[in-house]
């Protein structure tokens, strides 16, 4: 049985235990190479002492180049549909390729690659391939970056039969999520949040995987179910802390993946606490929210004292003034009052 | 415009406001905590004031995620493009695009864009419009080295050259995709020989110079105007600064280089080509700096003066027609 949370011992930083993660992976697999922009920076300037020069737009790739040389970490350029494209390919055929995409909203560059061709080809060719391939990729507002560098979009790819997606919410998960995301056989798009990169938690040296699919609880409670999507979950718990002071004593669980999602921990929990918020900073239709929502409405209706309900981003791009920004990003002060007024109106 | 004295000193002011709204702008927002995507064009300022030099009002443009210069060289306020890096509601886009989104429609100018490449498309869409409501219109799709790589460029340069569309591909060389050099990841020493795929003019020019960048522009321009279709442009520059300001640009490249592009900076190549002549004086383009040095003190007052978005604008122009019901239902907002 694999720890969901760790007891004791040294902490790294999020950003530094999917480093760890994947330098531990390529030691352990050559099959294993990585290939993304920027992803060691200054490339093919060796002649001038130049390597490494950004080592990763957030330092997660940092070193590698130099342990793994420019044959396995392949900087590429600005090319998403092509070198997506040729990941996918390289890794139905031999290679266990890591791909980096930028941030989430460039996507759309690549989409047709990752929907039409990795999430595809397994079931469309009858069994005979397999696309080991790993999407490594950023989410995340509240950092005056505007609509095309903000934007949360799991759901996208959760709709997707065919691809995985993990969302790590601290440096443990980020570690144990990432070598489980490498060593499978299907496409696994890994979502790394901008907000959480420098927060340290405690990771174990040796290498580990967290099982994909699997959601963890952080607090146990019976007052009320709330679930959290990567940095949503420590808004759930600081709205615990909240919601305790008032007398309210809130279950968190931490989804970790959002595909498969963990529906029965989920609806195991809700039978406890007889209620549920979800809280997600994606768009709201169509949305995991909603999605997990309406799961728990059909398979523990009887359960409910209360509708299952949501706590997301508006229906909006996302903004860059800060003070729409603000309002834009569900935040602790709004967990508690709809929490408060689903006990005021059901209870 | 001609280069007459009149738009000498036009171009001189392009650059020099170009230069000023970045050295004092990008630091003014970073002091305001809005500096996470604001990218600097400093030294790269003769490209767009000499291709846009050619374009008139109703004429389009098409830009990046370094796009400040377009936006004036295409005649945008700056005071209001400082009002939109600081977030207030009276820059052009009311505070809601900020840096990477900046757009002007009454000046023709399409937005920068925050995904590479990605604006280019939306050029060739402009000069379809001129072209099928017969609008006598240009569009200029600028656009970096980075992008070259994208796909969308190259559907783009196909498609506007089997529609015959009046369009410029303005390519801003500046050497570096983020930290990646230009030779890692071009297959082609020059950009500008791409264009022999698409069946249309290659121009290669040096960006740093405004005179060069200006006569190839026109020629580019002039044939899209007359009915002859596309251009490519490759203009090769430079820019001073890293990719954005928390990147150090030595990381990937060296001192000598910077160095060198330094001697041969725009408005000092500017200065030195033009002055010798004796019809514009040193203190008329000193006059100019200074124009522009005010100018950018009464964009920051501007900007801090202006008031923010109210919260609840946050809903608006998502859609034309939308219930704003629907934007909220099931969030919980508290706005």
């Amino acid at each position: 049985m694999v720890e969901m949370i760790p007891a004791a011992g040294r902490e790294l930083l999020y950003r530094e235990a999917i480093n760890e993660a994947l330098k531990q992976e390529m030691r352990l697999d050559e099959n294993v190479i990585i290939m993304g922009e920027e992803i060691a920076g200054g490339a093919g300037r060796e002649h001038l002492g130049i390597q490494d020069a950004w080592g990763g737009p957030f330092r997660t790739t940092v070193g590698l180049i130099q342990e793994f040389g420019k044959e396995r970490v392949l900087d590429t350029p600005l090319s998403e549909a092509g070198f997506m494209g040729a990941a996918i390919g390289a890794s139905s055929t031999g290679l266990r390729v890591i791909a980096e995409l930028m941030f989430v909203d460039f996507m759309g560059v690549c989409w047709d690659q990752l929907i039409n061709n990795a999430a595809k080809m397994r079931y469309m060719f009858g069994g005979q391939v397999e696309v080991p391939f790993t999407m490594l990729t950023r989410i995340g507002a509240g950092f005056g970056s505007a609509a095309q560098h903000s934007e949360s979009f799991y759901s996208l790819f959760s709709h997707m039969p065919g691809l995985k997606g993990v969302v790590p919410s601290d440096a443990y998960t980020a570690k144990g999520l990432l070598t489980a995301a490498i060593r499978d056989n299907d496409p696994v798009i890994y979502f790394e949040h901008k907000g959480l990169y420098t927060q340290p938690s405690i990771v174990p040296e040796e290498s580990y995987t967290l099982p994909l699919g699997k959601a963890r609880t952080l607090k146990s409670g019976t007052g009320i179910t709330l679930v959290g999507i990567s940095k949503m979950t420590w808004i759930c718990m600081d709205a615990a802390a909240e919601l305790n002071k008032l007398g309210i004593d809130a279950e968190v669980i931490d989804l970790l993946s959002v595909s498969p999602i963990d529906y029965d921990h989920i609806i195991e929990s809700v039978r406890k606490t007889h209620a549920l918020v979800v809280v997600d900073e994606d768009t709201p239709v169509c949305s995991i929210a909603s999605d997990i929502c309406a799961r728990v409405a059909e398979e523990a209706f009887d359960y409910l004292d209360a509708p299952p309900t949501k706590v997301t981003a508006p229906h909006t791009p996302v903004p860059y003034s800060r003070v729409l920004e603000d309002q834009y990003v569900p935040n602790v002060p709004r967990v508690v009052t709809t929490v408060k007024s689903l006990y005021e109106g059901y209870r | 415009m001609e280069l007459n004295k009149e738009g000498l000193l036009h171009l001189y002011r392009v650059m020099s406001t170009i230069r000023h709204f970045e050295e004092r702008g990008i630091p003014e927002t970073g002091q305001r905590g809005m500096s996470a995507s604001v990218h600097s064009s400093v030294g790269q300022e003769a490209v767009p004031a000499g291709v846009c030099a050619h374009l008139s009002n109703e004429d389009y443009i098409g830009s990046t995620h370094r796009g400040h210069g377009h936006c004036i060289a295409k005649g945008v306020d700056p005071k209001a493009m400082m009002a939109e890096l600081f977030g207030r509601a009276s820059g052009p886009n009311k505070g809601k695009g900020g840096s990477m989104h900046i757009a002007d429609m009454t000046k023709g100018m399409l937005g920068t864009n925050g995904v590479v490449a990605a604006s280019i498309p939306l050029a060739v869409g402009a000069a379809l419009t001129s072209k099928i409501k017969k609008l006598n219109r240009v569009a200029v799709a600028f656009f970096g080295d980075g992008a070259a790589n994208q796909g969308v460029l190259h559907e783009s340069m196909n498609l506007a050259a089997v529609w015959n569309l009046p369009v410029i591909f303005c390519c801003e060389n500046n050497g570096y995709a983020e930290s990646t050099p230009f030779e890692y990841a071009s297959s082609v020493e020059a950009l500008s020989d791409r264009a022999a795929s698409y069946d249309m003019p290659g121009f290669n020019v040096d960006g740093m110079d405004v005179f060069a960048v200006y006569e190839a522009a026109g020629l580019a321009i002039e044939r899209a105007r007359s009915g002859d279709g596309p251009s490519l442009l490759e203009c090769k520059t430079y820019r001073y600064y890293g990719h954005t300001v928390f990147d150090d640009p030595l990381t990937y490249r060296t001192k000598e280089e910077e160095d060198y592009y330094k001697t041969r900076d725009p408005l000092k190549l500017f200065r030195d080509k033009v002055l010798p002549d004796g019809q514009i004086s040193e203190s008329e383009l000193d006059g100019i700096d200074s124009d522009c040095l005010k100018l950018m003190e009464e964009a920051v007052q501007f900007a801090d003066s202006s008031p923010m978005p109210e919260v609840s604008d946050l809903y608006v122009d998502v859609y034309s027609d939308y219930p704003l019901s629907m934007m909220k239902r099931g969030t919980n907002m508290s706005i």
